[in-house]
């Protein structure tokens, strides 16, 4: 017996009316019911960080939260990054420093950073690594990543943003 | 990897959790609280409960409220609040050193403090510190409400005595008497993952010798406990390395290790020799950690 209710999700700014079972995790919503497949799925089980997004500004993992949990939130997806054609600096960040290889896991590492840099801007090294351990990148990328974090850093604290 | 079908329940209101959580409780009827521990069991089919009676719009169960008991944590505070210090002194200190050896920040922004102990994992930090500083929890059902002692709280792997229809709503960890010393050294593989032995140590030297020393040990045993064996080598003495060897070595002498593929139980033992001795040694630098 599936309890299948009807939800409305808000993610990057857009209003999304989708019926679903209350088991359906908020990852497997987004993907199938939102259509929005920038969300990667890896592990399923809250191990690789894959599935992170942005909830009312936490990152958190999509696969640990069932969708009807998420209701009245703000989402905010690698999809919400880009605006128009200009990629996010934090994307172009990662392009110019070669912070992925493959690239499935790389929605997952800029929700993440971006999320963590809201909280706490300006991480040392250590909380920086600290940080980046949450995420996996089987083609471990992470010490590119991190330079793609440092100069994004660096451009933010020069414009003198927050 | 996908979850078995439940019925959602999100009630506002506690009372009617603890309604919901009543009728539901025979049929497998689970609490939600931040899902870092139930929903990967879920989706892994550990756990296919057939009710989840999701606290998380509950308002009031996200309090910290400090009195002259102690801190009491509500039932939907999570680990990163502990991030900034919570309270002023050495258990603020210790909430925060603690709080980051919790897996990775996304996880510590759900999961929640009273979650890690209804669930009762061996490895869980937060199981660690109740035991170790008499937490009182104080456990809610329909028409009844109880404070269980630490002491009688942890039952076995993920085994405590709140019954299934019960809600933990509160946790109370009591003030460290003005001098206390605190120490906790934990050693996992990798940063994030499950401890495999932790110690969480707590003193006053009064004349020149250890008064009301509590030594924990979590990550070794079913569920983590004060070592009483060893509580007793060390109380009345100097704190000299010698007594802290023989302290060490009495934890390893009574404790019944966990064992696995990978860890005997004689790698386990010594483990948790070493990790009191480091809590000791972190406790006597004045400070939870040296980080």
């Amino acid at each position: 017996m599936d309890d299948r209710r009807d939800l409305t999700l808000h993610i990057n700014g857009q209003r999304h009316d989708i019926r679903l079972a209350a088991r359906k995790t908020l990852a497997d919503a987004i993907r199938e019911d939102c259509g929005l497949t920038g969300t990667h799925t890896g592990c399923e089980h809250g191990v690789c960080g894959a599935c992170t997004i942005l909830v009312d500004g936490d990152p958190v993992r999509s696969c640990l939260m069932f969708a009807v949990q998420a209701e009245g939130r703000d989402i905010r997806t690698v999809e919400g990054l880009a605006e128009r054609d200009n990629l996010h600096p934090l994307q172009q960040a990662f392009i110019d420093h070669h912070a992925l290889q493959c690239g499935f896991c790389t929605p997952g590492f800029l929700m993440l950073i971006i999320g963590a840099l809201a909280r706490e801007p300006d991480p040392s090294e250590a909380a920086l690594v600290d940080l980046i351990a949450s995420n996996m990148c089987r083609c471990t990328g992470y010490k590119n990543i991190i330079e793609a974090v440092r100069w994004f850093e660096g451009r933010r604290s020069e414009k003198g943003e927050s | 990897m996908k979850p078995a079908p439940f019925t959602y329940h999100a009630p506002a209101l506690l009372e009617d959790a603890l309604a919901i959580l009543g009728d539901t409780a025979q049929d497998d009827g689970r609490v939600l609280a931040g899902g870092q521990s139930l929903v990967p069991m879920m989706a892994l089919r550990l756990a296919q409960p057939a009710h989840l009676v999701d606290i998380g719009r509950i308002d009031g169960l996200g309090d910290l409220i400090e009195d002259s008991a102690g801190l009491t944590i509500g039932a939907l505070v999570r680990h990163q609040r502990f991030h900034a210090p919570v309270v002023e002194g050495v258990l603020g200190r210790l909430l925060r050193y603690v709080s980051s050896h919790i897996a990775h920040l996304p996880i510590r922004l759900r999961g929640t403090f009273c979650g890690s102990l209804a669930n009762a994992d061996p490895a869980s930090e937060w199981c660690l510190v109740a035991a170790t500083l008499n937490a009182r929890m104080t456990a809610r059902r329909r028409g009844e409400t109880r404070v269980i002692a630490a002491a009688d709280f942890f039952d076995g792997v993920m085994a405590t005595a709140l019954s299934p229809d019960e809600i933990l709503t509160g946790v109370q960890i009591p003030h460290p008497l003005p001098g206390t010393k605190v120490g906790f050294y934990e050693f996992s593989r990798r940063a994030g993952d499950f401890a495999l032995a932790m110690s969480l140590v707590s003193y006053r030297i009064e004349g020149g010798v250890v008064t009301d020393p509590r030594i924990g040990l979590g990550g070794v045993e079913e569920y983590p406990r004060r070592i009483a064996q060893a509580e007793e080598i060390v109380a009345g003495q100097p704190l000299e390395s010698d007594v802290l060897e023989r302290t060490a070595e009495a934890t390893a002498a009574a404790i019944a290790p966990l064992v696995d593929h990978h860890t005997s139980a004689a790698y386990r033992r010594d483990l948790a020799r070493i990790a009191v001795l480091r809590a000791f040694a972190r406790a006597a630098q004045g400070e939870p950690a040296d980080g």
